[in-house]
């Protein structure tokens, strides 16, 4: 139990996923203001950040559902600190002794997204509704193809749904991005993931320019601080999925510690090149994006994984 | 000086009202996110919802229509606030202050922390104005 509790608050849970997931919004900042030829902010500023939010006055809105909108942002990190936990455990190498878990992963990554909608939608404000509309509707097209990407891992994996297992078929015959059905399975996890980050070209649901922040308007003080560390802590794990699912999981022995560290950092600054050179889409524009031509690779890379390429 | 100031120095994010100003001020606001002064060197950001912000930008004269508007505005943001009056116009009215539908300075509306003069003021007099608030504080 006691080892539960460790794993959940400190190792691959909340403190770890917490400051790694922190560094690595920090690394998304640099190389997005390196971009456009900034200078970009310090290393601590997601801290800063953080900090200074946790200090800040929380406000609830008059007409707001005042414990569901209190307790929607504390849902999103316990979500995001589940999924670390269940992904980066067999990612490490460490057995949980579970063995079902990526349809467990499957639903954890689907919480902090459940999480912001209920809150949005707690808060009564007619612009965090729409942003929330806007969010589940970004929901239904992704979390398809998504599904269908883990179809074909678990074909590919010889028929198991356990990372760990997932994880030694990689490790025994090469990574499955090296095949054809792989990369094609690659660019439909990355757009999932740019997706389930809420990065530019579907960041349609807090789009500040158009309406003011969305899903996270409302929110301020504490309830922002648990949004912002629910945002670091899936900007870590996503990465990770991936990293696990396609690229062969880390593995933490003499050079493989650097190549492991560079397949994390590799993702992320893909994630952030993509948010950087492209604009917003409208709703209607990704989920077509989602339904027609995602899903498409996903069943060609289903039946190109079920033909052996 | 506490962590919490600190943190809060370290990390200002900005809320822009625009009142009944002739935009010059606010593209000078802008101007300060371009690569040339970029202010995310000092962690700031501009947001678009007033419940994240830390600083409330007010630029122009404040008329009687924007005048309920400003004061709602600052009532919905969370505290410590940091409100600065940018330009001629936000700090004494400028050319509207003898207009009939002029209805005072910012300061006599919501209570200001930092006046930055000039018509409109270069992207170097906002940033030096901040940089001297935060140092004095």
């Amino acid at each position: 139990m006691a080892g539960h509790i460790f794993y959940f608050l400190i190792f691959p849970g909340l403190l770890f996923a917490g400051v790694g997931g922190g560094l690595l919004s920090w690394f998304d900042r640099k190389i997005t203001a390196r971009v456009q030829f900034r200078v970009g902010p310090p290393l601590l500023q997601p801290f800063y950040d953080f900090v200074k939010l946790m200090a800040k006055e929380t406000i609830i809105p008059s007409n707001a559902a005042k414990t569901v909108f209190l307790l929607a942002p504390i849902l999103a990190v316990a979500g995001a600190c589940l999924s670390s936990v269940f992904i980066l455990l067999p990612g490490f190498g460490i057995s949980s002794g579970f063995r079902g878990d990526l349809v467990v992963v499957f639903y954890l990554l689907m919480v902090p997204s459940l999480a912001y909608i209920i809150g949005a939608l707690a808060s009564g404000n007619p612009i965090a509704n729409l942003g929330a509309s806007r969010e589940m509707k970004l929901i239904i097209g992704y979390e398809l193809s998504l599904l269908l990407v883990l179809a074909a891992i678990i074909l590919k994996a010889g028929n198991t749904i356990s990372l760990n297992e997932i994880i030694a078929v990689q490790q025994q015959q090469g990574a499955f991005i090296g095949s054809i059905s792989g990369m094609l399975l690659f660019i439909v996890s990355m757009m999932c993931v740019q997706a389930k980050l809420a990065f530019v070209p579907f960041d349609i649901a807090d789009a500040e320019t158009e309406i003011a922040g969305g899903i996270f308007l409302e929110f301020s003080g504490f309830t922002l601080a648990m949004v912002k560390l629910a945002k670091y802590i899936m900007l870590l794990v996503l990465p990770s999925f991936v990293v696990v699912i396609l690229l062969g999981g880390f593995r933490f022995e003499g050079i493989h510690i650097l190549w492991s560290v560079l397949k994390l950092l590799g993702v992320v600054l893909l994630i952030t090149l993509v948010r950087n050179t492209n604009p917003r889409l409208t709703i209607g524009q990704s989920m077509r994006f989602f339904f027609i031509w995602m899903n498409l690779f996903a069943i060609i890379a289903i039946v190109l994984a079920y033909f052996g390429y | 000086m506490g962590i919490k100031s600190y943190c809060f120095k370290k990390s200002l994010w900005l809320y822009h009202f625009a009142g009944a100003s002739c935009n010059n001020c606010d593209i000078e606001v802008l101007d300060c996110l371009t690569p040339r002064y970029d202010v995310e060197r000092f962690g700031m950001l501009l947001i678009g919802s007033v419940r994240h912000a830390d600083v409330l930008l007010v630029a122009g004269s404040i008329n009687k229509k924007c005048k309920s508007r400003l004061l709602e505005v600052y009532h919905q943001a969370p505290k410590p606030l940091v409100v600065v009056a940018i330009g001629a116009c936000g700090i004494t009215g400028g050319v509207f202050a003898e207009g009939n539908t002029f209805a005072g300075p910012v300061d006599k509306i919501i209570p200001v922390d930092v006046y930055i003069p000039g018509c409109p003021p270069k992207p170097e007099a906002i940033l030096a104005g901040i940089v001297n608030f935060l140092n004095k504080s």
